[in-house]
């Protein structure tokens, strides 16, 4: 009976010995991943402040300024003005879309359901109902 | 230790008088002190237990607060540049719409470990191919040198040179990371940012410093490792910031003027929209400051912010609202103007003859300097030193500029009665653009005090109320009417009606005694949509003259007025501004008196 708790306990701690050397080893594993994503991390950081960085710089107002100058010809920028700007009044009344004309018969695909459905027919007064 | 001894012989004596068994004593003392020496031995394990029991404890609680420290911490990145306790770390700095500023770049440096050198001769001219102003005999000399180990060759590199350097192929060259500040727009809004350099410099990283502007002002805030991810937001618009800059360096290249300035300020928030200092200079390559010549020349002064001038007829806008505030005059009282006014042996004269009397309204409109003397003279030197202080004229006007600091009005000596009738229109006491902005936008945005900042606020300054309402109102519509009828016809812009005070300072004479001849400071102070002020501008212009005319015209509704005008017509449309009829505008101003 003794010796069979002694057999036991020395099992357990063999047990235990060896689940701490592979969580040892499982911390050090993760901790050499954290290490290479922080460094990651950090070229990364690097690299956005780069091109936040040259994004910045390509838009300084100088260099937009000469880049509307030379495409003048073709985008005819100008600094916006007071005259630029609208009424609500100045906006076209959007015209009615203009109905296609049908003179021969037209092939429909899909459920008869549909085409016999109230909103359709409604939106189309003039059309062939079916 | 006294040991008893088992078969005590009294006691023995004594057992075999009486006949009995003297092996029972002996008996009988052995179980005693058996007895008391398991009770030792007890008494002894129990202790050792209870102290393993106490370690062992310990131990637990230790890991077990260790663990739950852990747990319980936030996760935190490396943040670049944090090597060798020298962070290059420094946050962004961004304007109102988070357009970048200033912001850092990683680079490399170059350094030479001269005992590494394989061949420091070829070396040398490799390196004065790449960088033409290293002096190749002179390099080879420094990396032979003996007693040198190691050499700083450049701050930092262009990838394109690093990639040269790299192929040169000597080991004894190396490459440190570096952070560099780097300003993407160049001269844009240079004065508000300063610049930076480099502070204690180490292998691996080097500090950056800010040495002027914003970056000086804020070098704790920047350099905060716990803020340094969140870019530090200014009130500046980089769009508005840009025409005004192009707008004023076209205005001063055509009136021929030394120097110019300009100030957009929002008149509810005081924040400084546009702050703009001509001539200027590249903060990515901050210059020298002068040795000799006036400070002000140079390109690293500040005109709006350290440059205090004595203004002129603009500051007559506050004598009149004094008048205004104390009730001894309305717009409509007639003030007398024949001139010229005498006062010991001081005359003041006007720009020329307005007949006898003016209004009130027409001593600004026509910007009499005798009418405005006139009003202030019954007020006398307390009322106005303790009105002009509430402004906050008398005191340096503060930013968060590090310059701000450095520069402070001058005021007069004795505050007399003739100082009272010169500093009521503009001469005698120094002011500087940027107080005069605050000046005027407290004028207009009825009455509050505003103290302007270059960080973006989200709310309306709740500043005490210096002049009322009312007074606000009268003085609103005044300066709607000199743009209107008086010297500042040009400031008129089809869509967005502007109101303003202009005012032509003779220039003090720099070696003492009296002004300067033929040289005026033009400044003009406006602030638009003249019936709801939402911006001051204030436009200075140093020693103008526009010379399309006949003879050369220097006052300021000649130069600074049309400046003025033509930056407000380009920045109202970027503030988002609806451009409003005249009609409109006069009509808001009926239903307001």
């Amino acid at each position: 009976m003794r010796s069979l708790l002694y057999l036991c306990t020395a099992l357990a701690v063999i047990a235990l010995a060896a689940w701490a050397y592979r969580e040892n080893h499982l911390t050090q594993q993760a901790m050499n991943e954290r290490r290479a994503l922080e460094r990651e991390i950090v070229l990364l950081d690097e690299t956005i402040s780069i091109q936040r960085a040259e994004w910045a710089y390509l838009n300084r107002p100088d260099r937009l300024r000469h880049l509307v100058d030379l495409n003048f010809a073709d985008l005819r920028l100008v600094p916006i003005t007071g005259a630029h700007f609208g009424e609500i009044g100045q906006i076209v009344y959007p015209l009615p879309a203009p109905r296609a004309e049908f003179s021969d018969t037209v092939e429909v695909f899909g459920a008869i359901e549909h085409l016999s459905a109230p909103s359709e027919t409604s939106a189309m007064p003039d059309g062939d109902a079916p | 230790m006294i040991r008893t001894p088992l078969r005590p012989l009294a006691r023995i004596l004594k057992a075999r008088a009486s006949g009995e068994d003297p092996d029972l004593i002996e008996q009988e003392n052995l179980r005693l002190r058996r007895e008391a020496a398991r009770d030792s031995a007890r008494g002894r394990a129990e202790g050792r237990l209870l102290a393993l029991a106490v370690v062992f404890v310990a131990a637990f609680v230790v890991l077990g607060a260790r663990m739950g420290l852990l747990a319980a911490t936030s996760p935190v990145e490396v943040s670049r540049g944090l090597i060798e306790d020298i962070s290059g770390a420094r946050a962004d700095i961004v304007d109102r719409n988070g357009r970048v500023l200033a912001t850092n770049l990683a680079t490399h440096a170059l350094y030479a470990e001269t005992r590494r050198m394989v061949d420091p001769a070829r070396a040398a001219h490799e390196l004065e191919r790449i960088f033409p102003d290293i002096d190749g005999t002179r390099m080879a000399a420094r990396f032979m040198d003996p007693n040198r180990r190691f050499i700083w060759i450049r701050a930092h590199l262009s990838p394109e040179q690093m990639q040269a350097v790299h192929d040169i192929g000597e080991p004894g060259l190396l490459f440190g990371p570096r952070e560099m500040r780097l300003y993407p727009n160049g001269r844009m809004a240079a004065h508000v940012l300063g610049g930076a350099s480099f502070g204690q410099q180490g292998v691996r990283a080097a500090e950056i410093i800010g040495v002027a502007g914003i970056e000086h002002y804020f070098e704790d805030r920047l350099r905060d490792p716990n803020q340094t991810d969140k870019p530090l937001q200014l009130s500046l618009d980089l769009s508005v910031q840009a025409a005004v800059t192009e707008v004023l360096e076209g205005g001063k290249r055509m009136l021929n003027a030394r120097g110019a300035t300009a100030v957009l300020m929002d008149v509810h928030t005081g924040e400084v929209i546009s702050l703009v200092s001509l001539p200027d200079f590249d903060p990515n390559n901050r210059p020298a400051p002068p040795t000799e010549g006036e400070p002000a020349d140079s390109p690293l002064f500040n005109r709006a912010v350290q440059g205090y001038y004595e203004l002129g007829s603009v500051m007559k806008a506050f004598a009149v609202a004094q008048g205004l505030e104390q009730g001894t005059v309305t717009p409509e009282t007639m003030i007398d103007t024949r001139g010229p006014l005498t006062f010991g042996r001081f005359r003041i004269r006007d720009f020329r003859n307005y007949g006898p009397q003016l209004s009130v309204k027409d001593v600004m409109v026509k910007s009499s300097n005798i009418g405005t003397a006139r009003i202030m003279q019954p007020i006398g030197a307390t009322a106005q030193r303790e009105f002009l202080d509430r402004f906050g004229f008398l005191e340096p006007m503060h930013l968060e500029l590090s310059e701000a600091r450095r520069a402070r009005p001058l005021l007069p000596p004795r505050w007399s009665e003739l100082s009272v009738m010169t500093i009521s229109y503009g001469h005698g006491l120094s002011t500087s653009p940027l107080a005069l902005a605050a000046g005027y936008a407290t004028l207009v945005n009825g009455g509050r005090k505003v103290a302007p900042t270059l960080l973006k606020q989200d709310q309306v300054q709740a500043g005490a109320q210096i002049i009322s309402q009312r007074t606000s109102d009268q003085i609103k519509l005044m300066l709607h009417q000199v743009v209107q009828e008086g010297t500042a016809s040009f400031a008129r812009i089809p869509g967005y009606p502007v109101g303003g005070k202009t005012g032509s300072a003779d220039i003090p004479n720099p070696h003492g005694g009296g002004y300067k001849k033929d040289a005026v400071l033009a400044t003009f102070a406006s602030v638009f949509p003249s019936h709801e002020p939402r911006y001051a501008l204030v436009v200075t212009l140093d020693e103008p003259a526009d010379t399309t005319g006949p003879e050369p015209r220097r006052t300021a509704g000649w130069t600074a007025v049309p400046v003025s005008a033509e930056i407000t017509r380009r920045v109202a449309p970027l503030l988002g501004l609806r451009p409003i009829g005249l009609d409109v505008a006069n009509a808001r101003f009926q239903q307001g008196h």
